[in-house]
């Protein structure tokens, strides 16, 4: 099982970067850490005519505190992000979510932009974004653009980015005070790609929601948010039986959750109530109860 | 198109090394085919097993998922560096030994490299942390409850204690 023969180039600029992408004679793959790319390259599902590796620009791996919200550039590691104290402090559903993703040995190497730009439905990042109003920067051959992570996740690993455009940093907003936030997932493995999972956010007010998010993945093409759901949960109190009502209804309202050899869509509506009953009474629990 | 051999320089288990590799050569390839340095071995060659397993600039990695091009420059660790040079094998190898946690050894330098890694990084896992490596190496004959010893016998030969229950 090998790659077909490609080029290599690994420019040390952004705009070198770009210049390489946007040659129209040579069909051109962007290679970030190459955890996904690697494995598809070697059983022949892509065969790019040249790979421009990201890996010898400075500066695109940087995690940062910019007024408050986090800012993560895009060849910044899992492993690194993982180990981040400033992740863990003011991004902690980002922080919790990244143990999940494949093992210790996969993370040293995979990043956050290539999990983003890879956009497998499968994946915890993606969910993440979408429940945390992540932003994207992008950068292409007539400049910059920013997407909302709303926007940004298309469909089966296909996002918003142009052929042309790479994607430079992702940007978490600051969360409110008393926020808390809840993960969980369903893999065969732990480290296998989850079968289901779902991320949570919640704040209580006078013992009542006043705010909550749950966005699933794994369990349709793109991150689904349970908008309804999120709605009805409004001004409630939060009980065990709210609570399965609230993740029966979201197991019943998914389109059409795919079926493989791991799960049958009626195996994933069902797990798909058990993560969203748990990230839900997860992030609950963390919820300041003033 | 005849496919353009690129030089590759590197340092592996603390010498110099170089070589041509074609763009697409794998770096577990480029160390066994290249410099001649079988110890690490290949399975799936698509991230899944963990055999191919070697530390680049400290860290652990798949080395079927990292193009040889990409570790121009870099400080390899392979299996065949963890003895020393008088021939003592180091403390995880011989924990491996006196535990069971080998049978047919296909595996092993895969584990040993991954299990590398968390010795320098702490010194006292948690055993979820050592779960958590283990779970990314795939050992299909010895099972993987000589293994789990076997990480306890050596963590405690070096002097930690970690907090590892016997019986995976
Ligand atoms: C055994 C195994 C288990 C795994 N388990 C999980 C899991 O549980 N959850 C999970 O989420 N992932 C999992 N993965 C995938 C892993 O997380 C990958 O690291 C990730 O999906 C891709 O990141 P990368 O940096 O390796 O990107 P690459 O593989 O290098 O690139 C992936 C794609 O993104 C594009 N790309 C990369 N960077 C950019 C950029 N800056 N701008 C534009 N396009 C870009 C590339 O062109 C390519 O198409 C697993 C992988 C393996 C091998
Ligand atoms: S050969 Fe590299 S992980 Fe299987
Ligand atoms: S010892 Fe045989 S596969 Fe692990």
């Amino acid at each position: 099982m090998k790659p077909a023969p490609f080029e290599y180039e690994a420019p040390s600029s952004v705009e070198e970067a770009l210049r390489l992408l946007a040659d129209p004679a040579i069909e051109t793959s962007l290679l970030a850490g190459g955890q996904s790319l690697v494995p598809a390259l070697n059983m022949r599902l892509a065969r790019p005519e040249r790979l421009v590796d990201l890996g010898r620009i400075e500066g695109l791996d940087a995690i940062r505190d910019e007024n408050g919200a986090l800012c993560i550039g895009a060849m910044a590691t899992k492993r690194s992000i993982e180990r981040s104290a400033l992740v863990a402090q003011k991004q902690p559903l980002l922080h919790e979510a990244t143990g999940h993703i494949a093992h210790p040995q996969i993370r040293n190497r995979g990043t956050l932009g290539g999990s983003m730009a890879h956009a497998d439905p499968a994946a915890e990042y993606p969910a993440v974004a979408v429940a945390l109003d992540a932003e994207f920067r992008v950068i292409g051959p007539s400049g910059e653009r920013r997407i909302a992570a709303a926007d940004f996740f298309v469909t089966y690993l296909t996002t918003a980015l142009a052929e042309d455009e790479i994607l430079l940093e992702v940007t978490f907003p600051e969360r409110p005070a008393g926020e808390g936030v809840g993960f969980a997932e369903i893999c065969r493995r732990h480290g296998d790609f989850a079968m289901a999972g779902a991320a949570a956010t919640a704040r209580l007010e006078a013992g009542r929601y006043q705010d909550a998010r749950i966005v699933l993945f794994g369990v349709d093409a793109t991150p689904v948010r349970a908008l309804s759901q999120e709605e009805r949960l409004r001004g409630e109190v939060p009980s065990e039986a709210l609570h399965a009502e609230v993740a029966a209804a979201i197991g019943a309202g998914l389109e059409e959750p795919p079926g493989d050899q791991h799960a049958s869509p009626e195996f994933r509506r069902q797990l798909a109530r058990t993560v969203s009953k748990r990230a839900l009474e997860a992030a609950v629990a963390r919820a300041a109860k003033a | 198109m005849s496919p353009t051999r690129i030089p590759v320089r590197l340092r592996v288990n603390g010498r110099p090394a170089e070589g041509l590799a074609e763009p697409r050569t794998s770096l577990v390839d480029f160390l066994r085919d290249e410099l001649d340095l079988t110890g690490t071995h290949v399975g799936c060659e698509h991230g899944v097993c963990g055999l191919c397993t070697v530390r680049v600039d400290g860290v652990a990695v798949r080395g079927c998922l990292m193009l040889a091009v990409q570790a121009d420059g870099a400080e390899i660790l392979t299996v065949e560096g963890l003895a020393s040079p008088d021939g003592k094998l180091h403390p995880l190898q011989e924990a491996f030994a006196e535990e069971h946690g080998l049978q047919c050894g296909f595996c092993t330098p895969g584990f040993l490299m991954a299990l590398h890694e968390l010795i320098d990084d702490e010194p006292n896992p948690s055993e979820e942390q050592i779960r958590d490596v283990l779970g990314g190496q795939l050992c299909r004959c010895t099972g993987y409850a000589g293994i789990l010893r076997a990480v306890q016998s050596a963590f405690a030969k070096l002097g930690a204690s970690p907090s590892t229950e016997s019986g995976a």
